[in-house]
């Protein structure tokens, strides 16, 4: 069955027909061509998929496009603003966060959304005391991104890359 | 996947009716279940009715004194909540130990409490399951069955409810509101899941149509003093093989109160009413948290394949009522 979804990714504005049964991530892959998210599992295992929706990370595997009718959605490729890259983007680069690069725009659409959360004091199961500042030191940050599997485990050097970001952020 | 049609409910009375009255409707939240099952087969929904937006998406404080939690509220938000973080930690702690960062920004309060088991013969359709398929027999018990439950179980099924929120939910005593096509209800959870007996197949009390409206979280002083432990085959993003919850009140050195709850052993979340029962009046030392533990337990029935949910279940009742205990003194 069809139905109309509008929805604005990395920027731009998009109407368009989808049968209900489409997922946001088939959606933005066969339909919108925004290639960036990746299909990995297809069922929440792996956040290949992750991409931010209206700000918050989010997998788009499980969710059907019409449910999101009207969300505002940034892919891994809409957090560069064309001439510069996102500083997440930059530091996978400088600490070779990667190797085949398959599941690095969900990893970096995952860290994206988790220095947002840490930011706003939302602890995580590691963190001792629920109420206390939030310090993202490297327990912390692989709890947090525990939700996006890489394959060539890459791990280390994410976990490297993400460190930078929050230490450039706030320098001690 | 079958087609279906895609609708968003107006207001909760609206959703009801519609799925009230129709067979092969649904509600939808985040999706984070009930999509993956719709992929698998297991789910045949021809009607979706998406509740992800209607307003119960408010954490406020319920007339009792305690906590309403609206039934659209993120499973992310619920668990950073200053409130909740506060007053329940259990509650906090055990949506932070289950699925991922980037599942719990879309999933639901009421999403997780209806969330299905992870029975892995349940989610293959090419497995007998009495679960999926009344009278179809159970692979599980013949077969494979790490996962499965020790306690409560019947000869028709040993799944376990996968939930880590509903655990801490169990052991503070939280109720469910419901809204029906014949009104309002409120179920305490300890009447809200079911053990599989002979009809395997229903998880809950709830009937056709029924929507949750929210969790209210009765006031309960000493769950600041509260605690979920959840042990899994890796540290993070894995269900529990085992997990308690439990919230403890000592004074003077005994213990005054005390709430036990365990995730990854039933059909249920397991509210430890023996241990309890037990526990209260009595000394607060690890002696008595084990032998409180080893009476809940005696009732288990494990197989080949989980017997070792018996000393683990033990182990971490006596571990996290320790350290409640070392807490408060
Ligand atoms: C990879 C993965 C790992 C996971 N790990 C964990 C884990 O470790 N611990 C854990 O606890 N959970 C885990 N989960 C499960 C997750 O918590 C649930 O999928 C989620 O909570 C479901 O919420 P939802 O809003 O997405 O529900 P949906 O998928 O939208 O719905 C689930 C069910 O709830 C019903 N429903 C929704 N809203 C209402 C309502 N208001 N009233 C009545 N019925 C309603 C739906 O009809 C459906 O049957 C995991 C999930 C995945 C995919
Ligand atoms: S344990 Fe329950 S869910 Fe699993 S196969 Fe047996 S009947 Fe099905
Ligand atoms: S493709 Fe979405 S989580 Fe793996
Ligand atoms: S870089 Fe290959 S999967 Fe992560």
């Amino acid at each position: 069955m069809d139905a109309r979804v509008t929805l604005t990714v990395d920027g731009s504005r998009r109407e368009l027909t989808v049968d209900t049964r489409t997922t946001l991530l088939d959606l933005l892959r066969d339909r919108l061509g925004a290639m960036a998210p990746k299909k990995g599992c297809d069922h929440g295992q792996c956040g290949a998929c992750t991409v931010l929706i209206d700000g918050r990370r989010a997998t788009t595997c499980l969710a059907f496009a019409v449910a999101h009718d009207g969300a505002t959605v940034t892919t891994a490729q809409g957090l560069s603003n064309g001439a510069e890259l996102h500083p997440v983007q930059q530091d996978f680069l400088d600490h070779d966060a990667f190797q085949c690069g398959y599941c690095t725009p969900g990893q970096i659409c995952s860290a994206v959304g988790m220095i947002e959360e840490a930011r706003a004091g939302h602890p995580s199961h590691v963190t001792r005391d629920l109420t206390g500042p939030v310090v993202l030191d490297d327990e912390e940050i692989r709890e947090r991104m525990s939700g996006n599997l890489c394959r060539c485990g890459a791990y280390v050097n994410i976990v490297a890359a993400i460190r930078d970001v929050i230490l450039k952020e706030t320098p001690p | 996947m079958r087609p279906f049609k895609y609708v968003r409910a107006t207001d909760p009375a609206n959703a009801v009716a519609l799925v009230a009255n129709r067979p092969g409707a649904a509600f939808l939240a985040g999706g984070t279940n009930l999509v993956d099952h719709m992929k698998l087969g297991i789910a045949e929904p021809d009607l979706l009715v998406d509740v992800s937006r209607l307003p119960l998406d408010r954490i406020e404080q319920s007339p009792a004194g305690g906590v309403r939690i609206g039934a659209a509220v993120r499973n992310s938000d619920l668990a950073a909540d200053p409130m909740i973080r506060t007053r329940y930690p259990a509650l906090s702690q055990a949506l932070l130990a289950g699925a991922s960062g980037q599942l719990r920004t879309l999933a639901t309060t009421a999403g997780n409490l209806m969330q299905r088991t992870r029975c892995p013969y349940f989610q293959d359709l090419t497995t007998p399951c009495n679960k999926r398929t009344p009278g179809a027999g159970c692979s599980a018990i013949g077969g494979h069955n790490r996962d499965h439950a020790i306690l409560g179980c019947s000869a028709e099924c040993i799944a376990t409810h996968p939930s880590d929120m509903a655990v801490a939910l169990a052991a503070l005593e939280a109720s469910v509101v419901v809204l029906g096509p014949e009104g309002e209800r409120r179920v305490p959870l300890a009447d809200f899941y079911r053990l599989p007996g002979d009809t395997p197949h229903l998880d809950t009390n709830l009937g056709r149509g029924e929507l949750i409206l929210a969790v209210e979280m009765p006031p309960l002083a000493f769950a600041e003093r509260s605690a979920y432990r959840k042990v899994r085959d890796r540290a993070s993003f894995a269900f529990a093989l085992v997990s308690v919850a439990a919230a403890l009140d000592v004074r003077d050195g005994a213990v005054a109160d005390v709430r036990v709850a365990l995730g990854g052993v039933a059909h249920t979340p397991w509210r430890a009413l023996r241990a309890e029962a037990m526990l209260r009046g009595g000394p607060a030392t690890p002696d008595a948290f084990r032998a409180a533990a080893d009476a809940e337990l005696a009732a288990a029935q494990p197989l080949p394949g989980n017997a070792f949910k018996v000393p683990l279940a033990r182990n971490t009742i006596v571990n996290v009522l320790t350290a409640l205990a070392r807490e408060t003194a």
